[in-house]
Protein backbone atom coordinates (compact mmCIF):
# COMPACT_ATOMS: atom_id res chain seq x y z
CA UNK A 1 0.00 0.00 0.00
CA UNK A 2 1.23 3.42 -0.92
CA UNK A 3 2.16 5.05 2.39
CA UNK A 4 1.58 8.55 1.07
CA UNK A 5 -2.14 7.77 0.79
CA UNK A 6 -2.31 7.00 4.49
CA UNK A 7 -0.54 10.00 5.95
CA UNK A 8 -2.72 12.75 4.50
CA UNK A 9 -4.45 15.50 6.46
CA UNK A 10 -7.91 14.36 7.47
CA UNK A 11 -10.77 16.39 8.83
CA UNK A 12 -10.78 14.46 12.10
CA UNK A 13 -7.05 15.05 12.64
CA UNK A 14 -7.68 18.78 12.13
CA UNK A 15 -10.50 18.74 14.68
CA UNK A 16 -13.11 19.28 11.97
CA UNK A 17 -16.33 17.33 11.66
CA UNK A 18 -18.12 16.86 8.36
CA UNK A 19 -21.89 17.15 8.79
CA UNK A 20 -23.43 13.82 7.77
CA UNK A 21 -26.48 15.57 6.35
CA UNK A 22 -25.29 18.68 4.52
CA UNK A 23 -21.56 18.07 4.24
CA UNK A 24 -20.46 21.32 5.85
CA UNK A 25 -17.14 21.16 7.67
CA UNK A 26 -17.15 22.75 11.08
CA UNK A 27 -14.83 22.86 14.04
CA UNK A 28 -15.87 20.70 16.97
CA UNK A 29 -15.75 22.57 20.28
CA UNK A 30 -12.48 21.62 21.98
CA UNK A 31 -14.02 20.69 25.33
CA UNK A 32 -16.92 18.84 23.79
CA UNK A 33 -17.54 16.50 26.70
CA UNK A 34 -21.05 15.10 26.55
CA UNK A 35 -22.57 18.20 25.03
CA UNK A 36 -23.52 17.49 21.44
CA UNK A 37 -22.53 20.05 18.86
CA UNK A 38 -24.95 20.80 16.05
CA UNK A 39 -24.14 21.70 12.45
CA UNK A 40 -24.40 25.50 12.13
CA UNK A 41 -26.00 25.18 8.68
CA UNK A 42 -28.58 22.41 8.97
CA UNK A 43 -28.79 21.65 12.69
CA UNK A 44 -27.88 17.95 12.48
CA UNK A 45 -25.85 16.56 15.38
CA UNK A 46 -22.14 16.57 14.53
CA UNK A 47 -19.91 13.53 14.95
CA UNK A 48 -16.36 12.88 13.85
CA UNK A 49 -17.43 9.33 12.96
CA UNK A 50 -20.83 7.65 12.93
CA UNK A 51 -21.57 6.91 16.60
CA UNK A 52 -20.89 3.35 17.79
CA UNK A 53 -20.43 2.38 14.17
CA UNK A 54 -18.68 -0.95 14.71
CA UNK A 55 -20.99 -2.14 17.49
CA UNK A 56 -24.16 -1.18 15.62
CA UNK A 57 -22.99 -2.77 12.40
CA UNK A 58 -22.13 -5.99 14.23
CA UNK A 59 -25.58 -6.00 15.85
CA UNK A 60 -27.50 -5.53 12.60
CA UNK A 61 -25.20 -7.92 10.77
CA UNK A 62 -25.59 -10.76 13.28
CA UNK A 63 -29.36 -10.34 13.31
CA UNK A 64 -29.36 -10.47 9.51
CA UNK A 65 -27.11 -13.54 9.47
CA UNK A 66 -29.44 -15.40 11.85
CA UNK A 67 -32.53 -14.56 9.79
CA UNK A 68 -30.72 -15.48 6.58
CA UNK A 69 -31.32 -19.17 7.42
CA UNK A 70 -35.15 -19.10 7.70
CA UNK A 71 -35.23 -16.69 4.76
CA UNK A 72 -33.76 -19.38 2.53
CA UNK A 73 -35.18 -22.51 4.12
CA UNK A 74 -38.80 -21.53 4.76
CA UNK A 75 -41.22 -21.13 1.85
CA UNK A 76 -41.68 -17.58 0.61
CA UNK A 77 -44.77 -18.58 -1.33
CA UNK A 78 -47.48 -21.21 -1.03
CA UNK A 79 -49.50 -21.96 -4.15
CA UNK A 80 -52.64 -23.98 -3.76
CA UNK A 81 -54.52 -25.36 -6.76
CA UNK A 82 -56.73 -28.31 -7.70
CA UNK A 83 -53.59 -30.43 -7.89
CA UNK A 84 -52.43 -29.79 -4.37
CA UNK A 85 -50.26 -27.33 -2.52
CA UNK A 86 -46.83 -26.30 -3.71
CA UNK A 87 -44.33 -24.48 -1.58
CA UNK A 88 -41.57 -22.35 -3.05
CA UNK A 89 -38.41 -21.13 -1.43
CA UNK A 90 -36.27 -18.35 -2.87
CA UNK A 91 -34.01 -20.88 -4.56
CA UNK A 92 -36.80 -23.08 -5.96
CA UNK A 93 -38.32 -19.95 -7.50
CA UNK A 94 -35.06 -19.37 -9.37
CA UNK A 95 -34.92 -23.02 -10.45
CA UNK A 96 -38.48 -22.74 -11.74
CA UNK A 97 -37.59 -19.74 -13.88
CA UNK A 98 -34.47 -21.50 -15.18
CA UNK A 99 -36.30 -24.70 -16.16
CA UNK A 100 -38.95 -22.56 -17.73
CA UNK A 101 -36.40 -21.17 -20.16
CA UNK A 102 -36.38 -17.63 -18.75
CA UNK A 103 -32.62 -17.70 -18.23
CA UNK A 104 -32.20 -13.98 -18.11
CA UNK A 105 -34.85 -13.55 -15.42
CA UNK A 106 -33.54 -16.57 -13.53
CA UNK A 107 -30.07 -15.01 -13.47
CA UNK A 108 -31.52 -11.64 -12.42
CA UNK A 109 -33.51 -13.09 -9.52
CA UNK A 110 -30.56 -15.31 -8.55
CA UNK A 111 -28.26 -12.31 -8.33
CA UNK A 112 -30.76 -10.03 -6.57
CA UNK A 113 -32.08 -12.58 -4.07
CA UNK A 114 -29.17 -14.92 -3.41
CA UNK A 115 -25.86 -13.39 -4.49
CA UNK A 116 -26.43 -9.82 -3.26
CA UNK A 117 -27.67 -10.60 0.29
CA UNK A 118 -24.92 -13.17 0.81
CA UNK A 119 -22.28 -10.83 -0.62
CA UNK A 120 -23.51 -8.06 1.66
CA UNK A 121 -23.22 -10.25 4.75
CA UNK A 122 -19.74 -11.46 3.81
CA UNK A 123 -18.42 -8.06 2.73
CA UNK A 124 -19.62 -6.30 5.89
CA UNK A 125 -18.15 -9.11 7.99
CA UNK A 126 -14.84 -8.70 6.14
CA UNK A 127 -14.87 -4.90 6.47
CA UNK A 128 -15.63 -5.07 10.21
CA UNK A 129 -12.79 -7.53 10.79
CA UNK A 130 -10.45 -5.30 8.78
CA UNK A 131 -11.32 -2.31 10.97
CA UNK A 132 -11.02 -4.24 14.22
CA UNK A 133 -7.71 -5.88 13.26
CA UNK A 134 -6.36 -2.48 12.13
CA UNK A 135 -5.61 -3.73 8.68
CA UNK A 136 -3.65 -1.51 6.28
CA UNK A 137 -4.43 -3.77 3.34
CA UNK A 138 -5.80 -1.91 0.28
CA UNK A 139 -8.09 0.64 1.97
CA UNK A 140 -8.98 2.10 -1.41
CA UNK A 141 -10.24 -1.23 -2.66
CA UNK A 142 -12.16 -1.90 0.55
CA UNK A 143 -13.85 1.51 0.32
CA UNK A 144 -14.93 0.68 -3.22
CA UNK A 145 -16.30 -2.66 -2.02
CA UNK A 146 -18.35 -0.85 0.61
CA UNK A 147 -19.68 1.62 -1.96
CA UNK A 148 -20.78 -1.24 -4.21
CA UNK A 149 -22.75 -3.18 -1.60
CA UNK A 150 -24.27 0.05 -0.30
CA UNK A 151 -25.60 0.67 -3.79
CA UNK A 152 -26.73 -2.88 -4.58
CA UNK A 153 -28.47 -3.70 -1.29
CA UNK A 154 -31.90 -2.31 -2.13
CA UNK A 155 -32.29 -4.52 -5.22
CA UNK A 156 -32.68 -7.57 -3.00
CA UNK A 157 -36.24 -6.47 -2.29
CA UNK A 158 -37.12 -7.79 -5.75
CA UNK A 159 -38.47 -11.14 -4.57
CA UNK A 160 -40.65 -9.51 -1.91
CA UNK A 161 -42.43 -7.52 -4.61
CA UNK A 162 -42.79 -10.55 -6.87
CA UNK A 163 -44.46 -12.50 -4.07
CA UNK A 164 -46.68 -9.51 -3.20
CA UNK A 165 -48.00 -9.25 -6.74
CA UNK A 166 -48.46 -12.98 -7.24
CA UNK A 167 -50.37 -13.21 -3.96
CA UNK A 168 -52.60 -10.29 -4.94
CA UNK A 169 -53.33 -11.52 -8.45
CA UNK A 170 -53.69 -15.27 -8.18
CA UNK A 171 -56.80 -15.39 -6.04
CA UNK A 172 -59.29 -17.49 -7.94
CA UNK A 173 -61.13 -19.35 -5.23
CA UNK A 174 -60.97 -23.14 -5.44
CA UNK A 175 -58.91 -22.99 -8.62
CA UNK A 176 -55.66 -21.44 -7.55
CA UNK A 177 -54.50 -19.21 -4.77
CA UNK A 178 -51.08 -17.94 -3.82
CA UNK A 179 -50.12 -16.92 -0.32
CA UNK A 180 -47.02 -15.25 1.02
CA UNK A 181 -45.10 -17.63 3.27
CA UNK A 182 -43.08 -17.10 6.47
CA UNK A 183 -39.82 -17.15 4.49
CA UNK A 184 -40.81 -13.88 2.83
CA UNK A 185 -41.04 -12.12 6.20
CA UNK A 186 -37.59 -13.39 7.18
CA UNK A 187 -36.20 -12.44 3.79
CA UNK A 188 -37.62 -8.91 4.01
CA UNK A 189 -36.08 -8.60 7.47
CA UNK A 190 -32.69 -9.69 6.09
CA UNK A 191 -32.83 -7.00 3.40
CA UNK A 192 -33.82 -4.28 5.89
CA UNK A 193 -31.21 -5.39 8.46
CA UNK A 194 -28.35 -5.54 5.94
CA UNK A 195 -29.33 -2.07 4.70
CA UNK A 196 -29.27 -0.78 8.28
CA UNK A 197 -25.93 -2.53 8.82
CA UNK A 198 -24.30 -0.91 5.80
CA UNK A 199 -25.77 2.48 6.76
CA UNK A 200 -24.29 2.28 10.24
CA UNK A 201 -20.87 1.22 9.02
CA UNK A 202 -18.52 4.18 8.62
CA UNK A 203 -16.03 3.66 5.74
CA UNK A 204 -13.76 6.31 7.23
CA UNK A 205 -12.89 3.76 9.92
CA UNK A 206 -11.15 1.70 7.22
CA UNK A 207 -8.79 4.62 6.65
CA UNK A 208 -8.40 5.42 10.34
CA UNK A 209 -7.37 1.82 11.00
CA UNK A 210 -5.04 1.71 8.00
CA UNK A 211 -3.35 4.97 9.00
CA UNK A 212 -2.94 3.76 12.58
CA UNK A 213 -1.39 0.52 11.33
CA UNK A 214 0.98 2.33 8.97
CA UNK A 215 2.07 5.08 11.36
CA UNK A 216 4.54 3.09 13.52
CA UNK A 217 6.02 1.50 10.39
CA UNK A 218 7.07 4.84 8.92
CA UNK A 219 9.02 5.59 12.10
CA UNK A 220 11.04 2.38 11.76
CA UNK A 221 14.33 2.39 9.81
CA UNK A 222 14.17 1.02 6.27
CA UNK A 223 13.92 -2.73 6.05
CA UNK A 224 17.10 -4.66 5.03
CA UNK A 225 15.62 -5.75 1.72
CA UNK A 226 15.13 -2.14 0.75
CA UNK A 227 18.68 -1.21 1.79
CA UNK A 228 20.20 -4.04 -0.27
CA UNK A 229 18.43 -2.99 -3.43
CA UNK B 1 -12.17 23.11 2.62
CA UNK B 2 -14.07 19.90 2.18
CA UNK B 3 -13.74 16.44 3.64
CA UNK B 4 -14.49 13.20 1.82
CA UNK B 5 -17.51 11.45 3.32
CA UNK B 6 -15.91 8.04 2.79
CA UNK B 7 -12.27 8.51 3.81
CA UNK B 8 -12.22 11.92 5.57
CA UNK B 9 -9.33 13.28 3.46
CA UNK B 10 -9.31 17.09 3.42
CA UNK B 11 -9.30 18.72 0.02
CA UNK B 12 -9.88 22.05 -1.61
CA UNK B 13 -13.04 22.29 -3.75
CA UNK B 14 -12.35 22.98 -7.41
CA UNK B 15 -14.67 24.78 -9.84
CA UNK B 16 -16.41 22.34 -12.18
CA UNK B 17 -17.73 22.54 -15.68
CA UNK B 18 -21.48 22.13 -16.11
CA UNK B 19 -22.31 18.43 -15.81
CA UNK B 20 -18.96 17.58 -14.26
CA UNK B 21 -18.21 15.81 -11.02
CA UNK B 22 -15.40 15.83 -8.50
CA UNK B 23 -14.00 12.65 -6.99
CA UNK B 24 -11.95 12.24 -3.85
CA UNK B 25 -8.30 11.98 -4.86
CA UNK B 26 -7.63 9.38 -2.18
CA UNK B 27 -10.56 6.92 -2.31
CA UNK B 28 -12.43 7.90 -5.47
CA UNK B 29 -15.82 8.66 -3.86
CA UNK B 30 -17.94 11.22 -5.73
CA UNK B 31 -17.69 14.40 -3.66
CA UNK B 32 -19.92 16.78 -5.56
CA UNK B 33 -21.34 17.41 -9.03
CA UNK B 34 -22.30 20.44 -10.97
CA UNK B 35 -25.74 19.86 -12.47
CA UNK B 36 -26.61 21.12 -15.91
CA UNK B 37 -29.81 22.79 -14.74
CA UNK B 38 -30.78 24.58 -11.60
CA UNK B 39 -33.41 23.78 -9.00
CA UNK B 40 -36.24 24.84 -11.34
CA UNK B 41 -35.59 21.81 -13.57
CA UNK B 42 -35.86 19.57 -10.51
CA UNK B 43 -39.16 21.23 -9.60
CA UNK B 44 -40.56 20.61 -13.10
CA UNK B 45 -39.56 16.94 -13.01
CA UNK B 46 -41.00 16.55 -9.51
CA UNK B 47 -44.35 18.05 -10.53
CA UNK B 48 -44.57 15.62 -13.44
CA UNK B 49 -43.63 12.76 -11.12
CA UNK B 50 -46.44 13.72 -8.71
CA UNK B 51 -49.00 13.39 -11.52
CA UNK B 52 -47.69 9.95 -12.48
CA UNK B 53 -47.52 8.88 -8.83
CA UNK B 54 -51.22 9.67 -8.55
CA UNK B 55 -52.04 7.71 -11.70
CA UNK B 56 -49.82 4.81 -10.65
CA UNK B 57 -51.79 4.44 -7.45
CA UNK B 58 -55.27 5.16 -8.77
CA UNK B 59 -55.33 2.43 -11.41
CA UNK B 60 -54.68 -1.31 -11.45
CA UNK B 61 -51.11 -2.28 -12.27
CA UNK B 62 -51.97 -5.52 -13.93
CA UNK B 63 -54.92 -7.81 -14.42
CA UNK B 64 -55.12 -11.57 -14.76
CA UNK B 65 -57.60 -13.28 -17.03
CA UNK B 66 -58.02 -16.81 -15.70
CA UNK B 67 -60.68 -19.10 -17.12
CA UNK B 68 -63.12 -16.30 -17.61
CA UNK B 69 -62.50 -14.59 -14.30
CA UNK B 70 -60.56 -11.36 -14.22
CA UNK B 71 -58.61 -10.23 -11.23
CA UNK B 72 -56.79 -6.93 -11.29
CA UNK B 73 -54.82 -5.32 -8.53
CA UNK B 74 -53.53 -1.89 -7.72
CA UNK B 75 -50.57 -1.32 -5.45
CA UNK B 76 -52.87 -0.61 -2.51
CA UNK B 77 -54.86 -3.75 -3.34
CA UNK B 78 -51.68 -5.81 -3.23
CA UNK B 79 -50.71 -4.37 0.14
CA UNK B 80 -54.13 -5.05 1.64
CA UNK B 81 -54.09 -8.62 0.31
CA UNK B 82 -50.87 -9.22 2.23
CA UNK B 83 -52.48 -7.70 5.30
CA UNK B 84 -55.48 -10.03 4.97
CA UNK B 85 -53.16 -13.02 4.53
CA UNK B 86 -51.81 -12.45 8.04
CA UNK B 87 -48.38 -11.22 6.98
CA UNK B 88 -48.76 -7.68 8.36
CA UNK B 89 -44.97 -7.18 8.58
CA UNK B 90 -44.61 -7.82 4.88
CA UNK B 91 -47.58 -5.58 4.11
CA UNK B 92 -46.00 -2.80 6.16
CA UNK B 93 -42.66 -3.24 4.41
CA UNK B 94 -44.18 -3.07 0.94
CA UNK B 95 -46.38 -0.14 1.94
CA UNK B 96 -43.44 1.79 3.36
CA UNK B 97 -41.02 1.21 0.49
CA UNK B 98 -43.39 1.67 -2.45
CA UNK B 99 -46.03 4.09 -1.16
CA UNK B 100 -45.11 5.98 2.00
CA UNK B 101 -41.45 6.73 1.30
CA UNK B 102 -41.89 7.79 -2.35
CA UNK B 103 -44.89 9.94 -1.32
CA UNK B 104 -42.80 11.59 1.38
CA UNK B 105 -39.94 12.02 -1.08
CA UNK B 106 -42.16 13.87 -3.58
CA UNK B 107 -43.94 15.91 -0.91
CA UNK B 108 -40.62 16.98 0.63
CA UNK B 109 -39.24 18.00 -2.75
CA UNK B 110 -42.29 20.17 -3.43
CA UNK B 111 -42.15 21.60 0.09
CA UNK B 112 -38.59 22.74 -0.55
CA UNK B 113 -38.62 23.64 -4.23
CA UNK B 114 -41.92 25.53 -4.57
CA UNK B 115 -41.01 28.28 -2.06
CA UNK B 116 -37.46 28.42 -3.44
CA UNK B 117 -38.81 28.93 -6.96
CA UNK B 118 -40.93 31.80 -5.61
CA UNK B 119 -37.91 33.33 -3.90
CA UNK B 120 -38.94 32.44 -0.36
CA UNK B 121 -37.32 30.37 2.33
CA UNK B 122 -39.20 27.09 3.00
CA UNK B 123 -40.46 26.56 6.54
CA UNK B 124 -38.23 24.11 8.42
CA UNK B 125 -36.32 23.63 5.17
CA UNK B 126 -33.14 22.18 6.68
CA UNK B 127 -35.14 19.68 8.72
CA UNK B 128 -37.18 18.59 5.68
CA UNK B 129 -34.10 18.15 3.49
CA UNK B 130 -32.38 16.14 6.21
CA UNK B 131 -35.43 13.91 6.43
CA UNK B 132 -35.54 13.60 2.65
CA UNK B 133 -31.91 12.49 2.44
CA UNK B 134 -32.44 10.02 5.29
CA UNK B 135 -35.45 8.25 3.75
CA UNK B 136 -34.15 8.31 0.17
CA UNK B 137 -32.61 4.79 0.26
CA UNK B 138 -35.94 3.35 1.49
CA UNK B 139 -38.02 4.42 -1.50
CA UNK B 140 -37.78 1.51 -3.90
CA UNK B 141 -40.15 2.23 -6.77
CA UNK B 142 -37.62 1.07 -9.36
CA UNK B 143 -37.05 -2.24 -7.58
CA UNK B 144 -40.82 -2.69 -7.36
CA UNK B 145 -41.11 -2.10 -11.10
CA UNK B 146 -38.57 -4.85 -11.78
CA UNK B 147 -40.56 -7.09 -9.43
CA UNK B 148 -43.71 -6.38 -11.47
CA UNK B 149 -41.93 -7.46 -14.65
CA UNK B 150 -40.66 -10.69 -13.09
CA UNK B 151 -44.16 -11.44 -11.76
CA UNK B 152 -45.64 -10.82 -15.22
CA UNK B 153 -43.29 -13.35 -16.83
CA UNK B 154 -44.11 -15.92 -14.14
CA UNK B 155 -47.84 -15.38 -14.63
CA UNK B 156 -47.85 -15.31 -18.40
CA UNK B 157 -47.81 -19.13 -18.43
CA UNK B 158 -50.71 -19.39 -16.04
CA UNK B 159 -53.14 -16.97 -17.59
CA UNK B 160 -53.55 -14.00 -19.88
CA UNK B 161 -51.92 -10.95 -18.41
CA UNK B 162 -53.55 -7.57 -18.98
CA UNK B 163 -51.21 -4.63 -18.31
CA UNK B 164 -53.01 -1.79 -16.54
CA UNK B 165 -52.68 1.99 -16.71
CA UNK B 166 -50.58 2.00 -13.55
CA UNK B 167 -47.95 -0.22 -15.15
CA UNK B 168 -47.07 2.47 -17.68
CA UNK B 169 -47.40 5.16 -15.03
CA UNK B 170 -44.89 3.34 -12.84
CA UNK B 171 -42.53 3.08 -15.79
CA UNK B 172 -42.70 6.84 -16.33
CA UNK B 173 -42.57 7.51 -12.60
CA UNK B 174 -39.24 5.76 -12.08
CA UNK B 175 -37.71 7.67 -14.99
CA UNK B 176 -38.97 11.01 -13.67
CA UNK B 177 -37.98 10.31 -10.07
CA UNK B 178 -34.51 9.25 -11.19
CA UNK B 179 -34.18 12.36 -13.35
CA UNK B 180 -35.41 14.59 -10.51
CA UNK B 181 -32.95 13.01 -8.07
CA UNK B 182 -30.10 13.33 -10.59
CA UNK B 183 -30.88 16.98 -11.30
CA UNK B 184 -31.27 17.93 -7.64
CA UNK B 185 -28.24 19.79 -6.37
CA UNK B 186 -28.39 19.71 -2.58
CA UNK B 187 -25.31 21.95 -2.42
CA UNK B 188 -27.33 24.67 -4.18
CA UNK B 189 -30.24 24.21 -1.81
CA UNK B 190 -28.46 24.05 1.57
CA UNK B 191 -27.25 27.67 1.72
CA UNK B 192 -30.72 28.86 0.75
CA UNK B 193 -32.48 26.82 3.43
CA UNK B 194 -30.39 27.72 6.44
CA UNK B 195 -31.03 30.70 8.62
CA UNK B 196 -28.65 33.51 7.76
CA UNK B 197 -25.73 33.08 10.12
CA UNK B 198 -24.92 36.09 12.25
Amino acid sequence: MNRSLLSVPTAAAAGLARCHACGLLSRLPAAAGDAQAACPRCGAVLHLRRPASVARTWAYLSAAAVLYVPANVLPVMRSGSLFGVQEDTILSGVVFLWQDGSWFLAALVFIASIVVPLAKLLVLFFLLLGVQWRSAWRPQWRTRLYRTIEYLGRWSMLDIYVVTLLAALVQVQSLAAIQAGPGAVAFGAVVVLTMLASQSFDPRLIWDAAAAAAAPATARPPAPTEAAR
Amino acid sequence: MQACHECDALQRPVPLQSGGMARCWRCGAVLYRRRRHGLDATLALTLAAVVLFGLANAFPIVGLDMQGRTNATSLWGAVSTLWDQDVPLLAALVFATTLAMPAFDLAAMLWLLLPLALGRRPIAGALVLRGLLAIKPWGMVEVFMLGVLVALVKLSHLATVVPGVALWSFGGLILLMAAAAASFDADLAWPRLARPTP
